[in-house]
């Protein structure tokens, strides 16, 4: 009983703090839009699958490429121990098409922000900056670094990421492509909302 | 159980679903060619991505917080048109299909885990080299953790293979199959659905 009444009145402390925590700043409307209708992007992003199933007989994918990079510096590091792993005797250590895929998406984004003047140069995004410190530059790194494990962890073990699985599975009625993306935005909601707006 | 429900499931649907996706000789992934046509269709990837505002910190953030919708519109478009040339190719003889394989467990659990990454790094594997390109710095610090990630799952890929990855093993499902219904016959219900469900979300969200 005791212990009840002071969980209210510790929730009714907090309050304030929840909504002084949806302050403004962390609105993400307040920041830009895309350049280009999103519709137009999508429907081109469509349009491209098709050229890659026809010329190379692929679909879009982002993750593996990451993979195989960390299979050749894990090669070079200890080049037993990591060809004798399942997946990368599986998966080739190598650099293969989804790698320069992946390379030319940066080059891409570069010429597209630098066309339209939206390059930013930033190490820190506005809206982290507006949530948590001013010049956090470690605790930035530090969750990237982690979300980034995850990420890629999740990835290989649903077997694609939001591109793979959420593009081009989904675009070809992957049963596992549409629960995983499901599960991409369930996990990443709760997430983002425990991150940003309690 | 699943060799069986896997031969099962291919009787039901006549499509070629494509063979394995591991490496095989046959494969000719690593030619000049094709690493050549992979850095160019990457540069037009990343070209719309940016275009797109998907390699936005706040945008992608934003879909996460049910605030902006702009990577919903972008998927959403780009599956229906996808999904309507990739199967017209096909029909046409033109491509092979390369559905991935559905396997509950790990669609579930890696799914839930890699929606967990996505908050905390605030980008995804395509979006994160199209945030780099853009000048996000921290997107670095991000690329680091997706290839320790990637490592840490080769790590485990032996005990997985054998444990998680073999749970609710259905193969290359396809979803007509479950709803037991023929490929064209569950386009021409799906597609118009997503089409409508495109039009509510342009209706109600703010962005």
């Amino acid at each position: 009983m005791r212990w009840s009444s002071l969980l209210s009145i510790v929730a009714l402390l907090l309050l304030p703090a929840i909504a002084a925590a949806q302050d403004a700043a962390t609105d993400p409307l307040q920041y830009s839009g895309p350049a280009w209708s999103p519709y137009l992007v999508g429907a081109l992003i469509g349009l491209l699958t098709m050229l890659t199933f026809y010329f190379s007989d692929k679909p879009l994918g982002a993750s593996t490429a990451y993979a195989r990079i960390a299979g050749l510096l894990g090669k070079m590091v200890a080049p037993r121990h990591t060809e004798s792993l399942k997946y990368y005797q599986d998966n080739k250590p190598a650099i293969d098409w989804e790698v320069m895929l992946v390379v030319g998406a940066i080059g891409g984004a570069f010429l597209a922000a630098w066309q339209g003047g939206e390059s930013t140069g930033e190490w820190l995004p506005p809206m982290w900056e507006a949530r948590f410190e001013m010049n956090s530059y470690a605790l930035r790194t530090v969750t990237a670094l982690i979300g980034g494990v995850f990420m890629a962890f999740g990835a290989r073990l649903a077997g694609g990421c939001t591109s793979g699985h959420g593009i081009s599975g989904a675009l070809q009625l992957s049963a596992g492509s549409w629960i995983a993306l499901i599960c991409f935005f369930a996990g990443g909601i709760t997430t983002a909302l425990l991150m940003f707006r309690v | 159980m699943s060799a069986t429900s896997k031969a099962e499931a291919s009787k039901k649907l006549p499509v070629d679903k494509g063979g394995p996706e591991k490496d095989t000789p046959a494969k000719k992934e690593f030619s000049a060619k094709q690493l050549v046509q992979g850095l160019l269709f990457g540069l037009l990837f990343g070209f719309l991505l940016q275009k797109g505002g998907v390699a936005k910190y706040h945008i992608l953030l934003g879909v996460l917080l049910l605030e902006d919708f702009t990577v919903v519109k972008v998927m959403l478009t780009a599956i229906i048109v996808g999904s309507i040339g990739v199967f017209s190719l096909y029909a046409l003889g033109l491509v092979k299909l390369h559905v991935k394989p559905t396997r509950y467990a790990a669609n579930i659990i890696g799914g839930l885990t890699f929606g967990v990454g996505f908050a905390l790094i605030g980008y995804c594997p395509g979006t994160g080299a199209a945030a780099l390109g853009q000048g996000n710095w921290d997107a670095i610090a991000g690329v680091a953790g997706l290839m320790l990630g990637s490592y840490l799952f080769a790590e485990a890929s032996g005990w997985l293979d054998k444990t998680l990855l073999k749970v609710g093993d259905r193969g290359k499902l396809m979803l007509p199959e479950v709803v037991g219904v023929s490929l064209p016959v569950f386009l021409m219900i799906f597609l118009p659905l997503l089409i409508a469900a495109l039009f509510a979300i342009d209706r109600f969200a703010a962005r």
